[in-house]
């Protein structure tokens, strides 16, 4: 199956096309055909899915685990791992992956035990002279699997909820056109087999990002935060770009494989030994990227103005794909990132920054898709954050955010839909009008907020109890730092997600009009999201013996970041983080159960004259 | 035979349409129209035969091919040596597509005064002196085609320009002939220094690389020619005549001059200055570096402060043409090959672009961003569409054509010749990369912005009841191969570079070392 795992992102690619061509001729203007082909793109992700997670919990449960992660300190939290034997586990890599590492000469004696999936296929794709080639090639491995399957799931949904959602606008074709060169682009980002595909992806997002955003270009409002958006993020790609350079002239080769594999080996391109310094350098600048793409603090600015576009637009790329981006290139050269400590403290930072000033800035908003755009910001912080102490706790993350956040956006677009406002002072008292959208948007909320056995809790812990464990073992100050933001970073989340719930729900309505629930397009998405909002978490429940069957096992880099992914499980933080996160419901509701007479947050209350 | 007479034919056969043309009375002077469109057709169909040739025949997409070498002018050893090869190829078939869809645009459109008659027969003159330059491999007959280039372009924008017109002419006739002085008396040094006195390219490339000619030597004549093709190309400081010119010229002198004659420039140093004068080279590159850094900035700022779209558009060229010059100044194969790749890209978008600005002017009669007031994507839906997709495809967006040029030309300057490293240069080139990058950035501001101002918004009242005719059919038979080849190239970087990496690695084993 994962042969064939190019046709995902060359299903929305065609369609596309054909949508461009005929979409105007056909009885859904094209909707049609855009659904059909990513509903295909993913039912062959969820193919591949099982393809690859079976494999790498295959080679899990026979891996020869021990000290391979000592030389990565940050990944030395105990080895809870029971697996037995320790014998040589068949790679599950192909042939042509074979031949590629032994074409790079990186095979190295330490790794050599055991290998996670990874499917490789490239085929040249220009000459650049001097002897080197440009290949267009495909990585499938767990990560590439699981961004499938977020990508196309996600998208799906929205692609449904649109059909209502941009129901009689005059461009209804061109936007079904641009939601699959937007999914075909993300997909082309995850399969890339080289930074130059990376490359490509990141920034075909970018652009359609920024034609999506500006998607009603007749008010200037939209288009100035549509060249805001993607100004701030190319700002962020000039750093991917010298990264990009970076790493060529280190290893002359744009290979993702042959640059860890290299890595790893410690050798640059020539035999010559690994100059760190220089890594650290291009690490840091595609981080930068990382910082302009997944809005991480300084260049977090364009993400609540990018709100402009249509709110399907904001589900699919302003919080469940695109802005994961930066997420995803980390851990996709996560062994490489695991060789710079500098780098992953700045990373650590950065997200702690993050998540931190984004929560309160949440806080203070009107605008509902602006508290969910501060909320995905501080999310996103979360995930850059975790990366710097554990890959699976980052990824995992992002998977089950994805997940709710696509659903609390659609909700959020099922309210602006209802009232014609995006402001919560317009709303209020919509839980009898608005059922659906009110049960699945309170399963979303439980989620962010971190409740027990919502998705979010898992995800969260996991990434406190990844810094947790590297503070208690390595004393590292990074990692105290974010279990303590983020403890607190999860109390403001509750509080911000608590007072949405009672100014949009509660009281009395303060619009105009009789708002009603959206018809049967836009409410299935809903129905189907909150079903992996609520239950998701459960694949990566922390127990040793479910371990090396669930999530960590089926996207692992490599067994060494397998067998180092802390799958620990501290009781004293999540009773403490679950806590502060009624607490957060209890500050919310002290403050927002009757409707105040005047915004507490903030006495110049920053919204329109109309305000209560 | 038909081998050796294939590049003359084409190269000739535009003159000789021209002179079809000159022979056509007054009275019947539209037909001078499907003359110049016929005889476009056939040179590019021989462009295309050219093309195939070089991989079908004896060449096999390799070294030069088609060649032909005969004496000229005995006296002074000037010969008749002509060629093709990986570099000049798709140079060459641009120059030939470009003249064919200006030849059917000219059915739609051409500026004030009319005349057709004169207007075609320049422009088959002009394609004739473009393509020479191009197959020429002797310096005489290069600087021949050179300056058989500068006559059509000159009355080109002095007769159908804009109101500056006469400004602008002189100014492009001046600069480029200040730099032909010195290319001529460069050319001459390299004949008088070549101890067998010769002017044949091949030849002076040989001794070039078996390091014949003196450092000194090479430090100067490299400045003598190189002053000439940068100005050609242009390099920021020299190039002042290009933003008058292309602003002024009417719409199919701004296509060629984008297209084709700019490249001119970066060709010559590809294919004379850097093999024939590699120390010179070596020399200068390090100061080119930094001229093309600062014209990709500096252009892209003068973008911003531009209040004239079509000002905008011929600013641009100085910041895409500084990539490629950034390219070529790296002295390693992948830039070289990036800065061709650079060329043939900016020739096809650019030319595009100021077909877009040329017909949006025909229809607001108005070239003022401010004027036009937005609302194009209201006012003519299709023409806001192409716009939209062609400057995105400038700013250099990846799947595009324009992408490839500027990321392997900062690739290839961060790492750039060995010789240049061991002079010290590493840490220069570095900098310059990083501004470099920058350099997309504003790119990419200024186009945006400009789309915000032109395409988006709400149209004003005025234009709305103007009722614009959108794309004509001529037109999109003009633009389609042109929008079709923005995203093929973008997507099959190997058309163009598969066919310059072999010959590009040949000149350039000289910088290996």
């Amino acid at each position: 199956m994962s042969d064939y795992a190019w046709l995902v992102p060359a299903l929305p690619a065609l369609s596309a096309v054909l949508i461009m061509v005929l979409g105007r001729l056909l009885p859904k203007k094209g909707a049609e055909i855009g659904i059909v082909a990513i509903a295909a793109a993913l039912a062959l992700s969820v193919g591949i899915a099982v393809e690859v997670f079976s494999a790498n919990v295959d080679a899990a449960a026979a891996a020869p685990h021990g000290e391979e992660g000592g030389e990565t300190d940050h990944a030395a939290a105990d080895v809870q791992v029971a697996s037995a034997g320790d014998v040589q586990v068949a790679t599950a890599a192909t042939d042509e992956h074979a031949e590629e590492e032994a074409g790079h000469g990186s095979g190295s004696g330490e790794s050599s035990a055991a290998h996670a999936f990874v499917e490789e296929r490239a085929v040249p794709w220009a000459v650049l002279g001097g002897g080197h080639v440009l290949e267009l090639g495909m990585r499938v491995d767990g990560l590439t699997a699981m961004m499938f399957l977020l990508v196309t799931f996600v998208s799906l949904m929205v692609q449904v909820y649109s059909t209502g959602y941009m129901h009689g606008d005059p461009r209804y074709t061109y936007f079904f056109t641009l939601l699959s060169i937007f999914t075909a682009s993300m997909l082309l980002l995850v399969i890339s087999s080289n930074m130059i595909m990376v490359l490509m992806g990141w920034e075909l997002v970018g652009v359609c990002s920024f034609l999506l955003i500006g998607f009603w270009w007749e008010e200037k409002e939209n288009s100035s935060a549509a060249i805001k958006a993607f100004l701030t993020t190319k700002l962020g790609d000039v750093g991917l770009i010298i990264g990009v350079i970076v790493l060529w002239s280190m290893f002359r080769t744009f290979d993702i494989s042959a640059i860890l594999g290299a890595v790893e080996a410690n050798v640059q391109a020539g035999g010559a030994p690994l100059n760190t310094g220089m890594l650290t350098f291009g690490l840091l600048a595609l981080f930068f990227g990382a910082v302009g793409k997944s809005a991480q603090f300084p260049l977090h600015t364009w993400l609540p103005d990018a709100m402009a576009g249509p709110t399907p637009v904001s589900a699919l790329i302003h919080a469940a794909t695109m802005v994961t981006a930066g997420i995803f290139l980390v851990a996709r050269l996560y062994p490489a990132y695991e060789h710079s400590p500098v780098a992953l403290a700045v990373i650590a930072i950065t997200g702690t920054i993050t998540l931190l000033i984004a929560g309160l800035l949440a806080l203070v908003q009107d605008d509902v898709k602006k508290v969910l755009a501060y909320s995905t910001i501080s999310q996103l912080g979360y995930m850059v954050a975790a990366l710097a102490f554990s890959y699976t706790a980052g990824i995992f993350h992002l998977f089950t955010h994805g997940f709710f956040k696509a659903l609390l956006f659609l909700g959020a677009g099922s309210l602006i839909h209802a009232v014609h406002s995006n402001n919560m002072s317009d709303m209020g008292g919509l839980r009898k009008a608005m059922p659906i959208t009110f049960w699945t948007f309170l399963i979303g909320s439980l989620a962010l907020m971190a409740i027990p056995v919502f998705a979010g809790f898992w995800s969260k812990d996991e990434v406190l109890a990844g810094a947790l464990s590297d503070a208690i073992n390595n004393g590292s100050v990074t990692g105290w730092i974010l279990v303590i933001a983020g403890s607190l970073g999860g109390m403001i989340t509750a509080f911000y997600m608590t007072r949405v719930l009672w100014l949009v729900f509660a009281g009395p309505f303060r619009g105009h009009g009789h708002p009603h629930e959206s018809g049967p397009a836009m409410a299935w998405p809903l129905l189907i999201l909150a079903v992996p909002a609520a239950l998701v978490g459960l694949i990566n429940i922390p127990s040793a013996a479910l371990h090396s069957k669930g999530f960590a096992a089926w996207t692992m880099f490599d067994l060494e970041y397998f067998g180092g992914h802390p799958a620990h499980f501290f009781w004293s933080l999540a009773i403490i983080t679950t806590l502060l996160a009624f607490a957060g419901i209890g500050i919310g509701t002290l403050l927002y159960r009757q409707v105040p007479e005047r915004e507490p947050m903030l006495r110049a209350w920053a919204c329109s004259p109309n305000c209560w | 035979m038909l081998s050796k007479l294939v590049i003359s034919l084409t190269v000739f056969m535009p003159l000789l349409g021209a002179g079809v043309i000159a022979l056509i009375p007054k009275r019947s002077e539209e037909a001078a129209k499907p003359v110049a469109l016929v005889t476009s057709i056939i040179g590019f169909v021989l462009s295309i035969a050219i093309l195939i040739g070089y991989y079908a025949g004896e060449a096999g997409g390799s070294g030069m091919a088609f060649e032909v070498n005969l004496p000229w002018i005995e006296a002074i050893g000037a010969r008749y040596h002509v060629g093709i090869d990986g570099i000049s190829l798709p140079l060459f078939v641009l120059s030939y597509l470009l003249t064919l869809l200006c030849s059917i645009y000219a059915f739609h459109h051409i500026e004030e005064p009319g005349k057709p008659k004169a207007f075609l027969a320049l422009m088959l003159m002009l394609q004739t002196g473009m393509a020479g330059c191009f197959i020429a491999f002797d310096l005489v007959l290069f600087f021949v085609f050179w300056e058989l280039v500068l006559v059509p372009m000159y009355f080109m924008i002095g007769i159908w320009g804009g109101p500056r017109r006469e400004y602008a002419s002189i100014k492009f006739f001046l600069y480029t002939l200040f730099g032909s002085v010195f290319m001529l008396v460069a050319f001459l040094a390299l004949y008088f220094a070549s101890p067998d006195r010769t002017f044949d390219i091949a030849r002076l490339s040989e001794l070039g690389a078996s390091g014949e000619f003196t450092r000194t030597f090479q430090i100067v004549a490299f400045l003598g020619i190189g002053l000439s093709f940068a100005i050609k190309a242009p390099m920021w400081p020299f190039h002042t005549w290009l933003p008058d010119a292309h602003t002024e010229a009417p719409t199919v002198g701004s296509v060629l001059l984008a297209g084709v004659l700019l490249k001119m420039g970066t060709y010559g140093f590809v294919r004379i200055a850097l093999p024939i004068l590699p120390e010179g080279a070596e020399f200068w590159a390090p100061v080119i570096a930094v001229l093309a850094v600062i014209a990709i900035i500096y252009g892209a700022l003068c973008c911003l402060a531009q209040t004239d779209l079509k000002r905008l558009i011929a600013f641009s060229s100085v910041g895409h043409m500084g990539f490629v010059m950034l390219g070529i100044a790296s002295l390693t194969p992948v830039g070289i090959n990036a800065a061709i790749f650079g060329m043939v890209a900016h020739g096809i978008i650019t030319g595009m672009l100021f077909f877009i600005v040329g017909s949006i002017k025909e229809r607001y009669h108005t070239r003022s961003i401010a004027e036009i007031g937005g609302g194009v994507l209201q006012t003519m839906p299709r023409m806001g569409a192409i716009f939209t997709y062609v400057a995105i495809a400038s700013l250099g967006l990846p799947g595009l054509a324009g992408f490839w040029g500027e990321i392997f030309a900062l690739l290839a300057a961060w790492t750039p010749a060995p010789a240049l490293v061991k002079a010290g240069h590493l840490t220069l080139y570095r900098v310059l990369v990083v501004i470099g990058a920058f350099g997309t950035l504003l790119t990419a501001g200024y186009f945006l912005w400009m789309l915000q101002r032109v395409n988006m918004g709400v149209a004003p009242d005025r234009w709305k009841e103007h009722k614009l005719a959108d794309i004509s059919a001529i037109e999109w038979g003009t633009w389609t191969p042109l929008l079709a080849l923005i995203i093929i190239l973008g997507l099959l970087p190997f058309l163009i570079l598969n066919v310059t990496a072999p010959d590009v690695d040949a000149i350039l084993s000289v910088f290996a070392g």
